[in-house]
């Protein structure tokens, strides 16, 4: 059944859509709306609302560190509530600044593979031929390889070329670039697939009739038919992003110490775990598993709800 | 042929287009498959004059779409030449210049779901040739145009705002055609534009687009299956088999006194809706794989006055009574040609 | 209207099906009533969106949920079967009602043999041996007209053309002896010409086999070579129902004769086609009293307030007050409405 034609503005549009619908009805969306909201909230207003400045040596005092939970032991101090590490940095405001670089790595990387996979996929689809075997080679044998093995690949050779020192200092961007070049093949394959749907549509036709070059026609009128099953998949690429991040963080190859993501903090605290200070990788993990449980959980709904069988 | 048209707007000569369905080289040279091409048009010769509608009439798979598709330049022949208003339409020529000759041709299509952009406002849908062509001074002489057409084709300015799913399909196929009308074109490629649409929508497109043809003096080129909306709305007729033209003459004419044994089947398929009584002869046999058509005539295998000629010799086309049948039969005499008569519909 | 004496083999009275949506409960079909005699082809006929294809689904019990039957009953041989539950329903579809529909391609599994599928269907529905049921399903492919039935049977769907397959698709809807098909466009998605040898063969084969057919089309070229009766449908209502040629050539109401005449035919030549202005309703716009009453070249008051039933005029039955004793009251002034 069609909808009715209303001459309102977007917003009640929108407020009367099939998907506003479909997502207020599902109680477990708008949780996972909510939690990645907070999240990410705390993560961006970090330097706002972080108790400390756990990065910034000069207020650290070693006199404070392995201070545990201040619930969990008598040891603990209110003015770091979920304990400090063995430098004396605050464990909550680490996270805060730790998402909020986590994220934003997740993101750009999203970014990145997102524009590269959807132009090279618009090319592969609408232009065929040649062009359409090259890349689809190079993508069958990028995707041969894990995408973490990728990363670590291209990390590698930009650490091989730079100096230490010059590599923590863009390490962020190096981490983006290598995360969104392992990624781009899911989203040229499909935007592929939908082109060469949607080139064969008879709109695409009128357009070729009215003489317009293939390039206006690929960005004008096939990409803003395409893009729906994009956006679900960056939605679930954005956790797997940040555990890649998290993953090469971990391995010591991602973001340094200084600049700490959270991946890098349960590094950190994976040195100490054995001695029992448990504290220091547990609240980072547990706020990437929140992190990336909620962001797939809205990617899920956002999936069905685009779907217009399940309607 | 009324007098004071130019002869010829548009004239196709000796068209090709063949496909190549072969299966990729690799696969045919592992298992010795050979090369298959499909001709989808295998030498028409038609010619339009300004401001008459001229028909393709034929089955599914008789090459009528692809030749739609040909005229207005979606594909490239494969032999052939495409003249419009005396230019040939494969020389090659500056972008402005091609531009002016495509401003000149626009074309209709079959699906009102699938030929309007989803995500495009019906606005921008239709401005869009105005814009490609350059045809408007400023938003407000855009504006202006755009509600103009909308008017023309029986819609209101203020559905330019809306998104094609907010139409049925009757109306979708009206902003198909002020999208076809917006860059003033003298020349219409409609390619069965009524046959998804319901019987009383279908009627309401067909006036609508006769009544576009008179204020605007517009020629038609109309693919259709339906011979009946045909008779409505041709000057003269063009019946395909298999990618070849087997007979063109003036409408009243080829229903009247249709020659070729192919053209006599398909009006019989017409059904009987003055329930005269008249029994639908079903034709004979199925219509061939293009891929691998019959020799000769490619009618023959299903044609009752089929000789040994008609299996080895291509007929040509030959002038009859004020049109042309492509038939040995009718050639050689064979084959009578009677009048037919259809009885007027009355309705209380 | 019962054309003959017996008792009617399937009764539909006062159907009702809706549909729930996020926006309220949207009434699909009407208040349809309607028998067939055994034997008899009823053509149900109607444009997009009349429920013509949902009141055929209703009655081979195929409903697409959230579709459901609201009201009314459907009764085959005078038994009910629109409150069977599944494991009934499925023995009644086949055995007792065959069903045709319209893409050949997907009525037909494209893994299985057309030879299996056949015996597969006799065999759920008759205690025959395979031998017996593959002989049978050799018998009907001879009967539909397929040549070289033999060495067909263990061809796959694929390898037979539109037309064959739709041929293989109605023998499968008789092979188990039903006594009424309910064919759904079974000839649209073919070419013209296919589609007159494909009606012959549903004609010769119903004829034969004193199978009763309810016809549902928009095409009324077929309903007239076919049918003995036809129902004419409108968002969601009956029109129209009466025998085939007199619906046809004088249809009583004015929907019926605006569609009759928005058909070109080959008689005459004229400039303009009889054109009904406006279109059909939307399900959720529906207005009040009779439905086609905005678009209706003889609207009276009586017409936009209260809804017409199906009354007799002439041999067929109309919802039009034009044929009640009390009238249309007085004409309103029509305005052209334009889609």
């Amino acid at each position: 059944m069609s909808d009715i034609a209303s001459d309102s503005g977007w917003l009640r549009r929108a407020a009367d859509s099939d998907i506003w619908w479909s997502f207020k009805s599902s109680p477990m969306t708008i949780v996972a709306a909510v939690a990645t909201l907070l999240i990410i909230a705390m993560a961006f207003l970090a330097p706002l609302i972080a108790p400390h400045t756990p990065f910034d040596p000069a207020t650290l005092s070693l006199s404070d560190g392995l201070k545990p939970p201040v619930l969990l032991s008598p040891d603990g101090d209110w003015s770091f509530p979920l304990g400090t590490d063995d430098q004396g940095r605050d464990i909550l405001s680490a996270i805060m600044y730790g998402t909020r670089l986590s994220l934003i790595v997740g993101m750009a990387s999203v970014v990145v593979a997102m524009v590269l996979g959807i132009a090279l996929g618009l090319l592969s689809g609408y232009l065929g031929g040649t062009v359409d075997a090259l890349i689809m080679r190079v993508a069958d044998v990028q995707l041969t390889f894990p995408a973490i093995l990728v990363a670590l690949l291209i990390d590698g050779v930009v650490r091989g070329l730079i100096s230490v020192q010059r590599h923590d200092e863009i390490a962020v961007y190096v981490i983006v670039g290598a995360i969104g070049l392992s990624f781009w093949v899911q989203y040229a394959r499909t935007v592929r697939g939908s082109v060469m749907v949607e080139k064969n549509k008879e709109y695409v036709q009128a357009a070729r009739v009215i003489g317009l070059s293939p390039l206006l026609i690929m960005v004008r009128h096939v990409l803003p038919n395409v893009m729906g099953p994009v956006l679900v998949i960056a939605t679930i690429n954005l956790g797997l992003a940040v555990i890649t991040e998290a993953t090469l963080s971990f391995l010591g190859v991602g973001l340094p110490s200084t600049e700490p993501s959270l991946g890098t903090l349960i590094r950190l605290g994976n040195e100490v775990l054995q001695s029992g200070d448990w504290w220091i990788t547990v609240f980072p993990g547990a706020t990437l598993a929140a992190l990336v449980l909620a962001v797939n959980l809205l990617g899920d709904w956002l999936r069905d709800a685009l779907n217009p069988k399940l309607r | 042929m009324p007098d004071g048209f130019s002869p010829q707007f548009v004239r196709l000569g000796g068209l090709k287009r063949y496909f190549d369905v072969s299966a990729p080289w690799l696969v045919r040279a592992l298992e010795r498959k050979p090369r298959q091409i499909v001709q989808a048009v295998d030498g028409i010769d038609i010619e339009i004059a300004k401001g008459e509608t001229f028909s393709l009439v034929g089955e599914s798979g008789c090459g009528k779409s692809t030749v739609a598709r040909l005229v207005v330049g979606l594909y490239p022949p494969t032999a052939g030449s495409i003249e419009f208003d005396g230019n040939d339409m494969a020389r090659r020529r500056s972008r402005t210049d091609m531009a002016a000759l495509r401003r000149r041709m626009q074309m209709i299509f079959q699906d009102p779901f699938a030929s309007l952009n989803p995500r495009w406002r019906v606005f921008d849908i239709i401005a869009e040739p105005i814009r490609a062509f350059d045809l408007s001074k400023d938003k407000a002489d855009l504006e202006k145009k755009v509600g103009d057409l909308l008017r023309q084709v029986r819609l209101t300015p203020a559905d330019g705002r809306k998104y094609p799913h907010e139409f049925s399909g009757g109306q979708r196929q009206r902003i198909s055609i002020a999208r076809a009308l917006a860059s003033q074109p003298e020349f219409l490629v409609c390619d069965e534009p009524t046959s998804a649409l319901d019987v009383s929508v279908q009627a309401q497109i067909l006036n609508l687009m006769m009544d576009l043809q008179r204020r605007f003096n517009l020629t038609y080129l109309f693919i259709s299956h339906n011979l009946a909306v045909v008779y409505h709305i041709s000057t003269r007729v063009g019946v395909m088999y298999l990618g070849r033209l087997v007979e063109v003459a003036p409408t009243d004419m080829l229903f009247r006194r249709p020659k070729h044994p192919y053209t006599r089947m398909l009006l019989d398929t017409i059904p009987d809706l003055d329930m005269t009584g008249r029994q639908r002869m079903p034709v004979a046999g199925e219509v061939p794989s293009p891929i691998d058509p019959p020799s000769g005539c490619t009618f023959h295998p299903r044609c009752p006055a089929a000789n040994e000629r008609c299996r080895i010799e291509r007929p040509n086309m030959i002038p009859i009574e004020g049109g042309s049948v492509a038939c040995h039969a009718i050639e050689e005499g064979r084959l009578p040609i009677e009048d037919r008569v259809y009885a007027a519909r009355s309705l209380d | 209207m019962n054309t003959s004496n017996n008792p009617p083999l399937l009764e539909v009275r006062g159907l009702r099906i809706e549909f729930p949506t996020r926006r309220g409960t949207l009434l699909a079909v009407d208040d349809v009533s309607f028998e067939i005699a055994p034997g008899e082809v009823l053509g149900v006929v109607g444009e997009s969106g009349a429920g013509k294809s949902l009141t055929g689904n209703a009655i081979i019990g195929l409903l697409e949920p959230p579709g459901r039957i609201a009201g009314g009953q459907i009764l085959l041989a005078g038994r009910r079967i629109d409150n069977l539950p599944y494991e009934q329903m499925r023995k009644v579809r086949g055995a007792q009602i065959g069903a045709i529909f319209q893409d050949p391609l997907t009525s037909l599994n494209p893994l299985y043999s057309i030879g299996r599928q056949l015996v597969e269907t006799i065999q759920t529905h008759l205690p025959l041996s395979n031998s017996d049921a593959r002989a049978r399903a050799l018998e009907l492919l001879r009967e539909v007209g397929i040549p070289g039935a033999e060495s067909r049977l263990d061809h796959f769907p694929h390898q037979f053309s539109g037309g064959m397959r739709q041929r293989v698709v109605i023998a499968l809807a008789l092979c188990a002896g039903p006594r009424l098909i309910v064919a759904d466009e079974p000839t649209t998605a073919l070419d013209v010409s296919i589609q007159a040898q494909i009606i012959a063969v549903l004609k010769r084969l119903c004829r034969d086999h004193g199978t009763a057919v309810m016809l549902v089309t928009h095409d009324m070229g077929v309903i007239a070579e076919t049918a003995d009766r036809v129902a004419v449908m409108y968002a969601g209502r009956l029109a129209e129902i009466g025998p085939v040629r007199d619906v046809i050539k004088h249809a009583k109401h004015p929907y019926t004769r605006g569609l009759m005449g928005s058909i070109p035919s080959l008689g005459v030549r004229t400039d303009r086609l009889t054109q009904i202005d406006g279109a059909m309703p939307r399900l959720t716009e529906i207005p009040a009293g009779c439905a086609f009453n905005p678009r209706c070249t003889e609207v009276g008051t009586r017409c936009v307030v209260e809804r017409p039933d199906l009354m007799s005029a002439g041999t067929s039955r109309a919802a039009c007050w034009l044929h009640d004793k009390g009238g249309v009251g007085a004409k309103l002034a029509t305005e052209a409405v334009d889609a």
